[in-house]
Parts: C-alpha cells; sequence; structure tokens
C-alpha cells in the first residue's frame, strides 16, 4: 500500500540560529527509512507526468521503485542513465516548477519529494560505491570544451566514456562554473562538485585551468592543434547593473563579484588573502536564486541585517521556493514591491580626503504595485507616485540578472549570437560553424544547472555522430 | 603550476621576474596584462606584461611590493614554482599609425608603460618619454627607456636625481613650446594620470590613461573592475579587464576611480602587515 500522507516527508536541516551563522549545507539530507518511507509515496503512474516535467526525462517513477525496493544503487544507475549531476541537481534544481510541479500526488497535498529523493540515491552512491570509473579504450579523436560548468562537464564526461580524447579549458584557476564560484557552500558543497571533477580525470578528461579561449588560444587554435570538434560551454557570466546613480561606489557589488569573493576566492573563512566587506546593513537587489545566494552569503558574513529588495511581490520570487523559505527563516527581510531609484553616497564636504567619501550609506527606492499583465502574462510593476523612501544601508549588491560574455563571439569569426548575446544553436546544439557546439547559459542565457546538463548531453551526441560518420 | 625562471631586485621595492608561460608569451601584446595566485590560499592580482621571449617561453613582470600578495611573490626564488598565471588578458594599446607619441610614466607604472614604449620605438613612432619618480632610491627601468627613446625626461619629486619636479612640468614645457603629439600615453598613479590628462586638455592632444583597478578574474565576469566614463554627457559604465585598461583619458572620472581604488584600505594594510611579520619569523 501506498503511504497516502498528504505531506512530503521534512527534509532536516541545521536550525535557522545555528546555519545563519556557518557555511555547512543548510540541508542534512534523508536517512534511509525516511527516503524508503517517502518513496512509498510515488503511485507509479502508468503515465508518469512528472519524467515529463524533467528537463532530461529522468525516469523518476523506475528510480523510486528501486529506493522503496531498497535497492538504492540500483536507483542510482537508472538515474544516471539520463543525468550525470544527480548529487547537484537533487540539491539545485527548481523542482517546484520541474519535476514536482507534473506529480499526480501534488493535486491534493504535496508532490512525492522527487528532487529530495533523487539527492538521497546520489549521497548514498557517493558514500557506498568502491568501483572507480575505467578509463574507456582510445576511438583516436580529440575534442576541445571550452568551460568547465555543467554543460561542459557532461559534454566532456559523454564523450569521454564514448573514447574521445577530451581536453576542458576553464579561464579561472578552479574547474566547476557557477557551482564553485557561484552556488554557496551550505546549499551546494564544494566537495561533491570536486568529486565530479575527480571523476572525468579519472576517465581521462584532461582539465587546463587558466587558459581563457579568445586570448590565450582562440578557437581557429583550437582546431590547427588538432582538435576535431569543440564544445563551447562559457555560460552567462557578464554582470548587470541598473545603471542608476551611485552604482560605482564603495561598497556596491554585482552578486558575481560578491558571491566569487566569498566562494572562489574563500573570502569566508577566517584569515583569507582576498577582502569582502563584512557587517553592516546589507540589500541585495533581485529575487532570483542568485540573490538569495547573495543574501544568506552576507549573513553568514557576519552583516547585522540583510534585505532582499525586489520589485514584484512573493509571488512572482523566481528563485527556488525552498531558497525563499530557508532565507525566511533566517531572518533576512523581504522588502518587496520596491524598486531602487538611487544609491546613496556618504561625502564630507569639509575633508576631501577623508577616507568614508564615496562609500554607501543609503539607497532611495520607490513603491511599485502590480499593472496589467504583459506578453507573457506576468503582471507589470509599476512605480507608485510619490512613494520614494530612504534605506540606511552599508552594502548594496546587484543581482538582476547576467548575459553570455561576448568574449567568444568577439574573437570567433563566423560564430552568430542572438540580440541577448546568446549563441545560435540547431537543435543538436550546432553554432553557425562548422564543428562547433554550444549549450548550457551561453545558449539560453542564465537558466538552470540541469538544463545546462541537458545541452552538455545533446552535444554530445551530436558531436559523437558527427566525428563517427 | 608556473615556474619563476628569473628574479632580478630594481630597487628595493620593485622586483623583475621571468615565468615560464609559453601559451602567453606567444599572444601577448604591448598593454596586456596577467593575472596570477601565488599559493593555493592566495589572492589574484593583476601584473602587466612588461615583456616575453618566445623562445624560453617566458613572461617578464615588474611589481612593486605594496602589500600581502606581491610580498609573498617577492619572496619566491628562481626555480621555485607559482600557483596560477592567466593571460594575456585585456585589450592591447592602440599604438598603429601614430608617428609622435609622448610617453608619461610614474613610478612603477614605468614598468607598465615600458612595453608600449619598446613597441612605439619598433614600429618606427618617435617617442619622447617622460618619467617620474618620488626620489633617487625609487628609480626604475632608466637604461630600458633610454634604448627606446627618441628622448627621456628624468624626474624626481624631491629633486635627489636628474630634474626635479612632477611628470605634468616638462610635459607642459614641450606643449607650450609648441610641440605636438598625436598621442600621450600615461601609466602611473591616478592622481598623475588625471594631471597629466589636465595639463594636456588646453592644448587638445589625445590621452590615454591606463587604469588599473581592484580586478578578480579579468574575463568580464564579476564587474568589480568597472569604472565610469562620460561620453557625450552620458555616463556610460565599462569594465576595466575586458574594455581596458586602456581608455580616453578625458572621459574617465577619476574621482570615483580613485575612491573605488581604497575600498579595502584597511583591510590590505592589516594583510600586508600580516605577510610582512610571517616572513620576518622565518
Ligand atoms: C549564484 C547562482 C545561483 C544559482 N542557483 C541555481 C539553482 O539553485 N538551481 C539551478 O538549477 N541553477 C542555478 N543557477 C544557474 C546555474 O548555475 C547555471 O544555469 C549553470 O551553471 C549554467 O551552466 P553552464 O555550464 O552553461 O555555465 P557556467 O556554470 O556559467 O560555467 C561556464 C564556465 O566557463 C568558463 N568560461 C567562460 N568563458 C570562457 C572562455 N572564454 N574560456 C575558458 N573558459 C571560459 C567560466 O569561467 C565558467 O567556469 C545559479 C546561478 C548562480 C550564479
Ligand atoms: C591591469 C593592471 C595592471 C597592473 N600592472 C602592474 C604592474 O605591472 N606592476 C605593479 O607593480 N603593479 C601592477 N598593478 C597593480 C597591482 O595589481 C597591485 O599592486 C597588486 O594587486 C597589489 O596586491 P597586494 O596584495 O600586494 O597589495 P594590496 O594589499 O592588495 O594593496 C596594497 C596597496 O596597493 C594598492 N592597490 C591595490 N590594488 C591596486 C591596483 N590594482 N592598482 C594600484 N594600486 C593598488 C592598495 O590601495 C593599497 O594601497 C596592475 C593592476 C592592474 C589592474
Ligand atoms: S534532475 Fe531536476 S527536474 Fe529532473 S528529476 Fe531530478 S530534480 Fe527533478
Ligand atoms: S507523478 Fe508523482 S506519484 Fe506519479 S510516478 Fe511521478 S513521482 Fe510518482
Ligand atoms: S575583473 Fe572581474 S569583470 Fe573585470
Amino acid at each position: 500500500m501506498p503511504n497516502m500522507n498528504p505531506k512530503k516527508n521534512e527534509m532536516p536541516t541545521q536550525a535557522p540560529e545555528v546555519r545563519a551563522h556557518n557555511f555547512s549545507e543548510v540541508a542534512l539530507g534523508y536517512e534511509e527509512s525516511v527516503a524508503v518511507d517517502e518513496a512509498n509515496r510515488c503511485l507509479n503512474c502508468k503515465t508518469m507526468p512528472c519524467v515529463s516535467g524533467c528537463p532530461v526525462n529522468i525516469r523518476i517513477p523506475e528510480f523510486i521503485a528501486k529506493v522503496r525496493e531498497m535497492d538504492f544503487e540500483g536507483a542510482y544507475e537508472v538515474i544516471s542513465k539520463t543525468s550525470s549531476l544527480p548529487a547537484v541537481c537533487g540539491r539545485v534544481c527548481p523542482q517546484e516548477t520541474q519535476c514536482e510541479s507534473k506529480c499526480v500526488r501534488g493535486i491534493k497535498g504535496e508532490s512525492v519529494g522527487i528532487g529530495r529523493l533523487e539527492r538521497f540515491v546520489a549521497d548514498y552512491h557517493n558514500a557506498h560505491s568502491k568501483e572507480a570509473p575505467v578509463r574507456p579504450s582510445s576511438n583516436g579523436h580529440k575534442v576541445a570544451v571550452i568551460g568547465s560548468g555543467p554543460s561542459g562537464l557532461t559534454c566532456a564526461g559523454d564523450l569521454a566514456k564514448k573514447g574521445y580524447a577530451v581536453t576542458v579549458f576553464e579561464a579561472l584557476h578552479l574547474a566547476g562554473g557557477v557551482l564553485v564560484y557561484g552556488i554557496p557552500e551550505f546549499r551546494l558543497p564544494k566537495a561533491i562538485v570536486q568529486k565530479e571533477v575527480e571523476t572525468l580525470k579519472m576517465l581521462g578528461v584532461e582539465i587546463m585551468t587558466n587558459v581563457v579561449i579568445g586570448k590565450t588560444l582562440t578557437v581557429d587554435e583550437l582546431f590547427q592543434m588538432g582538435f576535431e570538434a569543440i564544445f563551447i560551454g562559457s555560460g552567462a557570466g557578464l554582470p548587470n547593473f541598473m545603471n542608476i546613480p551611485g552604482e560605482a561606489l564603495k561598497g556596491v557589488y554585482s552578486a558575481n563579484e560578491f558571491l566569487t569573493r566569498s566562494n572562489l576566492m574563500k573570502a569566508y573563512k577566517d584569515e583569507p588573502d582576498t577582502p569582502i566587506m563584512k557587517g553592516g546593513k546589507v540589500a541585495v537587489v533581485g529575487g532570483g536564486n542568485v540573490a538569495m545566494d547573495a543574501a544568506r552569503t552576507a549573513l553568514r558574513l557576519g552583516a547585522e541585517k540583510v534585505y532582499i529588495v525586489y520589485r514584484r511581490s512573493m509571488d512572482e520570487l523566481p528563485a527556488r521556493k525552498e531558497e525563499v523559505e530557508h532565507a525566511i527563516e533566517e531572518g533576512i527581510e523581504f522588502k518587496l514591491l520596491t524598486n531602487p531609484i538611487e544609491i546613496l553616497g556618504y561625502k564630507n564636504q569639509e575633508d576631501p580626503r577623508d577616507p568614508r567619501n564615496g562609500s554607501v550609506i543609503g539607497m532611495k527606492c520607490i513603491k511599485m504595485e502590480l499593472g496589467e499583465p504583459d506578453q507573457k502574462g506576468r503582471r507589470r510593476p509599476v512605480p507608485v507616485e510619490g512613494s520614494e523612501f530612504d534605506m540606511d544601508l552599508d552594502v548594496v549588491i546587484m543581482a538582476i540578472g547576467t548575459s553570455p560574455n561576448p568574449l567568444l563571439k568577439n574573437t570567433t569569426e563566423g560564430l552568430e549570437v542572438n540580440s541577448h548575446g546568446g549563441i545560435i544553436v540547431t537543435e543538436g546544439g550546432l553554432t553557425s560553424r562548422v564543428a562547433v557546439y554550444a549549450g548550457g547559459d551561453a545558449v539560453t542565457g542564465a537558466a538552470t544547472v540541469i538544463s545546462a546538463m541537458g545541452a552538455g548531453k545533446v552535444a554530445a551526441k551530436a558531436i559523437d555522430e558527427y566525428l563517427s560518420k | 603550476m608556473y615556474k619563476i625562471l628569473a628574479k632580478k631586485s630594481l630597487n628595493p621595492t620593485v622586483t623583475y621576474m621571468e615565468i615560464e608561460a609559453p601559451l602567453v608569451a606567444n599572444k601577448a601584446k604591448a598593454g596586456q596584462f596577467i593575472i596570477l595566485r601565488v599559493d593555493e590560499e592566495g589572492e589574484r592580482i593583476p601584473l602587466t606584461i612588461a615583456g616575453v621571449n618566445k623562445e624560453t617561453g617566458a613572461v617578464k613582470i615588474i611589481f612593486q611590493i605594496v602589500g600581502a600578495t606581491t610580498e609573498k611573490l617577492n619572496h619566491k626564488e628562481a626555480g621555485e614554482c607559482i600557483q596560477d598565471f592567466v593571460g594575456p588578458l585585456g585589450t592591447p594599446t592602440h599604438i598603429q599609425g601614430l608617428k609622435k607619441v609622448c610617453v608619461v610614466g610614474g613610478g612603477v607604472g614605468c614598468a607598465i608603460a615600458l612595453p608600449v614604449a619598446e613597441a612605439l620605438h619598433a614600429q618606427g613612432t618617435e617617442v619622447t618619454s617622460i618619467i617620474g619618480f618620488r626620489n633617487k632610491d625609487l628609480l626604475i627601468l632608466e637604461d630600458e627607456f633610454k634604448a627606446c627613446s627618441d628622448r627621456l625626461v628624468v624626474m624626481t619629486d624631491d629633486g635627489s636625481y636628474a630634474r626635479h619636479g612632477n611628470v605634468t612640468v616638462p610635459l607642459k614645457e614641450m606643449l607650450d613650446a609648441g610641440e605636438t603629439f598625436d598621442m600621450i600615453i600615461t601609466i602611473g598613479p591616478l592622481i598623475m594620470m588625471k594631471f597629466v590628462t589636465l595639463t594636456a586638455k588646453p592644448f587638445g592632444t589625445p590621452v590615454t590613461v591606463s587604469m588599473n583597478p581592484i580586478m578578480i578574474d579579468g574575463t568580464g565576469m564579476c564587474g568589480g573592475c568597472r569604472l565610469s566614463l562620460l561620453q557625450e554627457g552620458k555616463r556610460v559604465t565599462k569594465f576595466a579587464c575586458v574594455d581596458g585598461p586602456d581608455f580616453n583619458g578625458y572621459e574617465v572620472d577619476f574621482d570615483e576611480a580613485m575612491a573605488r581604488g581604497r575600498t579595502y584600505f584597511d583591510f590590505e594594510r592589516k594583510a600586508h602587515e600580516k605577510a610582512c611579520n610571517l616572513f620576518k619569523g622565518v
């Protein structure tokens, strides 16, 4: 008999008042018995609606059935047929808008905790499996991958398993893309990403850090070096600003800079070499995952007060639901229907050498209300006249989106992009250049880990077909 | 890991190094820079490429010891390795077509200016170099500048060597005397570049300045290196690591850049003290 409890098994977490002061993972993961109990909530629907909600169509009822039978390695095998980063996606997928949004149990209660089960299975496998990946025999072909985010890592892994000699070129000093420089430790432990990278190396993938394609080497030079096909997974790393007065003041960060300083450069440690502003009152502008991560990072670094400033209402927040709930529990204050119009700076009229000159002291905002829906059906926020007010602040973090970096477009002749800077590709991931494929945020603009991973898989398949012709 | 092939002290606070990085050496052009990390826990800092040797794959850097990271780097010896070294980053200095140029360098900015002066000289441009230092002990690269300049003026703030005064003094004299340049290229402290720009303004000589804001990734990802340009009355945000480091001096908001440059002043002072104490201990 299935478990008809309308509620999901709760995810055990660190208590909010404890976790607000550390960088350890917030969600602790299901115990075996809880995982089996949750698996029993699945009705094993014949039509499998949940599967259509997953961008890579993980065979959800099938893996959950294995969990129910306590065959956890079997469950892992089912998942790994279509996904290569389950420990990551189980943690960071926006399940409530993907697989879980389609689950029939969600009609009269809460959906099955698909993401939580996926995470459980992946963690179980990582903790118990001893088999080292075997390096397949070479097929003699060389492929280059640009960028080591989820799309690049997935493409490299799939090709390596087929015997390709793959080299990944990464601009930063560490592989992992947003998984290492953006998403914080308390949500995605870096050891998990590290393990994925190590697995790739065991499969024979070579990872060259500190190489910026377009600068150190160009796409055309990669072909001259003997690479027969190239996958571009360079992400959407270019931060947007609001273009309001005061954005250049001391204490204004892009979320990318703030998170990079904390995550990649370890500024959250006690005695780092890389500085970051800690303490004081912090406002994060934006409502997505990036904004939540920046806000919760600021809190953990020791801010006395952290605000999220978002121009729409709670219902429109694009962040994962779980992150919003966690942020609220941790004491982050949401200033909704609010839009910044100016960042205010300190200016000592008497002493131009006062070191505080040019530092953030506040932000002028205006209240918004939701007007008519736009083409996409989202109600557009419009300013309420005369509702301006000032917030007292020391740090402002802009988390209002990113665009694809133009570096590759500017240095690769014939590589076409759309009006948002996204690389134009066919269904199989082929760009306007022969033998050059692309996928992930570099194509779609900022999206999700699972869609980037999916794009890496599609391109790997297309590259394999192209090179085995 | 990247091997240090050679090391030489130019003065008590300025060091020259050659780092083995053939891919960077192959591509580097005057005006471009690298980003390095000394060790696993290290900060990423940008340094200009002061020259290359394509045969040995060496990239030359010249750095002033100002804080924790440059202090740590200075404690590495030839034969040892540093953790990370990436480049060449940034846009090369535009020097094509220039017939007569004045290069104005200040302090360690002279290290950044030298490869530009050399590249100009190599393409047949008539080069006037004005290099300034606070005092005689801080003088660097005089012979190197002599070798690539048609005319060289050396200045010290306190008069302890060569001419007494700021770099703007001889520049103004030349311009007042009716001399013309296709371009003034100036590299040094922000305040110096600001005054060089102001000196040139009445004469309408184009000025290129080299902006060195705090950087992290160097690829356009973090926005930390942003600065404001005033173009046709409009404020435009640019990222120095990809759009620069060279900019039109008349457009740069120097005051804003100076304020931003002091963001981590206290932190850096403490980190430097810590690094110094660390090395004193051993
Ligand atoms: C703070 C934050 C939180 C997020 N939270 C979530 C979440 O909870 N759930 C979710 O699903 N998604 C989330 N996302 C989005 C998700 O991380 C991205 O959609 C995903 O990482 C995109 O993968 P990618 O492989 O396309 O690129 P990226 O992960 O961006 O990786 C691109 C890599 O390419 C490198 N690169 C770029 N240019 C070059 C070049 N010229 N040469 C060499 N290397 C280059 C970059 O340094 C980088 O390492 C979040 C993003 C951020 C920033
Ligand atoms: C594109 C670029 C090229 C550069 N080229 C050279 C070079 O060829 N040789 C060289 O000696 N330096 C160069 N610099 C400056 C160099 O990056 C800094 O001196 C270095 O980051 C200081 O690191 P630190 O940890 O030793 O000192 P920190 O502790 O970080 O700083 C110590 C002091 O230096 C100042 N400072 C910090 N960063 C910079 C900076 N980016 N520019 C100017 N002052 C700074 C601080 O305000 C402080 O007063 C360059 C900077 C940029 C952005
Ligand atoms: S990968 Fe994401 S969308 Fe797919 S099943 Fe797992 S949690 Fe759901
Ligand atoms: S829709 Fe829900 S209940 Fe049905 S198979 Fe999928 S997870 Fe199980
Ligand atoms: S250094 Fe990060 S964008 Fe320029």
